[in-house]
C-alpha cells in the first residue's frame, strides 16, 4: 500500500556551471541561467510504502511523516536562495533533478530501520514540470 | 529518475465508423458521433527517463523536448478537426486510444534523432481528453 504526503516550499535558484561560458550556460539552462536567480513554488510528494500495522492500523504516522519533511526539508529550504544557502547547492547546480535527489538522500535514511519504505519522491518545479525519483537504484525504471 | 512536462492543445472530433450503420454508430459511439463534431482542451504528458547528467544535472534538455513536441503533435493537432486535418485519422477513429498511439508512433520516430546519446528514452505518455477520462501509454 502507498501513502502520500505533500508539501509546499518556495525557493530561488540559478542554473549554470561556473565552468562554463554564459553562452553555454544559457543553451543548456536558458532562462535558468539568468545569473541573479529566480524563483519557484515547489511542490513535493513524498509517498511511502509498505502494510499497515495490525495494531495502529497505520503504516506510518503520517503527523511524523509531516513533521519529518518539515525539519529536513521544508525549514532549510523555504524562502531560501538555494545556491547561496542550501548545501549542496553550493557546488551541485539545483535542477529539479538534483533538488529531488537531495531529497531523497536526506529522507531516505529515516526509513530504513522502520516498517515503511521511501517508494518515490514526485517534485513540482512549477504545475506543468516534475521530476519523480525513486532512489539510485532507479537509473531507467 | 522521471521528468514530466505536460502541454495542451484543443482539438475537435467525430467518433464515427463507415463499418457500422448510422444506427450502430449511434449505439457504439452515443453523442460523440453527432455529425459535426465536438472538441476537448487535452492535456498531454510526456515522460522522459534517465540518469541525472553529471555535467548539466539534468535527466533532459527541456527545450530540445519541448520542440519535438511542438514541431511533432502541437503544431498539426492545436486548432484542428482531427478527422479532416490529420492524416493518420483518415484511416483510424481519434478515440483518445488511437490518439495516444499516433503521439507515440510521431515521438518514437524522431526521439533519436532528437536525443542521440543512450539516455533519456521516452518512458510514458498520458492524456487527458477531459477531467474524468485519462488514458496512459508506457512503451
Amino acid at each position: 500500500m502507498l501513502i502520500t504526503r505533500r508539501a509546499e516550499f518556495s525557493a530561488s535558484h540559478v542554473c549554470a556551471q561556473p565552468a562554463l561560458s554564459p553562452e553555454q550556460n544559457r543553451l543548456i539552462y536558458g532562462p535558468a541561467a539568468n545569473p541573479s536567480g529566480h524563483g519557484h513554488n515547489y511542490v513535493l510528494e513524498v509517498t511511502l510504502e509498505g502494510e499497515p500495522d495490525p495494531a495502529t492500523g497505520m503504516i506510518f504516522d503520517l503527523k511524523k511523516l509531516k513533521d519529518l519533511i518539515q525539519q529536513t526539508i521544508i525549514d532549510p529550504m523555504d524562502h531560501r536562495f538555494l545556491n547561496y544557502e542550501v548545501p549542496p547547492f553550493d557546488k551541485v547546480v539545483p535542477t529539479a533533478e538534483n533538488v529531488a535527489a537531495e531529497i531523497w538522500k536526506r529522507l531516505e535514511p529515516h526509513f530504513e530501520a522502520g516498517c515503511a519504505r521511501l517508494n518515490n519522491i514526485r517534485l513540482y518545479e512549477t504545475e506543468d514540470l516534475y521530476v519523480d525519483y525513486a532512489g539510485a537504484a532507479e537509473v531507467g525504471r | 529518475m522521471r521528468v514530466t512536462k505536460r502541454y495542451r492543445f484543443a482539438a475537435s472530433h467525430r467518433l464515427h465508423s463507415a463499418n457500422f450503420s448510422e444506427q450502430e454508430n449511434r449505439e457504439l459511439y452515443g453523442k460523440c458521433s453527432n455529425p459535426y463534431g465536438h472538441g476537448h482542451d487535452y492535456v498531454l504528458d510526456v515522460t522522459a527517463v534517465g540518469p541525472i547528467d553529471a555535467v548539466t544535472g539534468q535527466v533532459v534538455h527541456v527545450p530540445t523536448l519541448d520542440r519535438l513536441v511542438s514541431e511533432e503533435v502541437l503544431q498539426d493537432f492545436d486548432h484542428r478537426y482531427l478527422n479532416a486535418d490529420i492524416g493518420e485519422f483518415q484511416a483510424a477513429i481519434p478515440t483518445s486510444e488511437n490518439i495516444i498511439r499516433v503521439i507515440e508512433d510521431r515521438l518514437a520516430a524522431r526521439w533519436r534523432a532528437a536525443f542521440p546519446s543512450e539516455w533519456p528514452r521516452l518512458d510514458g505518455i498520458r492524456l487527458r481528453e477531459t477531467k474524468r477520462n485519462v488514458f496512459e501509454l508506457r512503451p
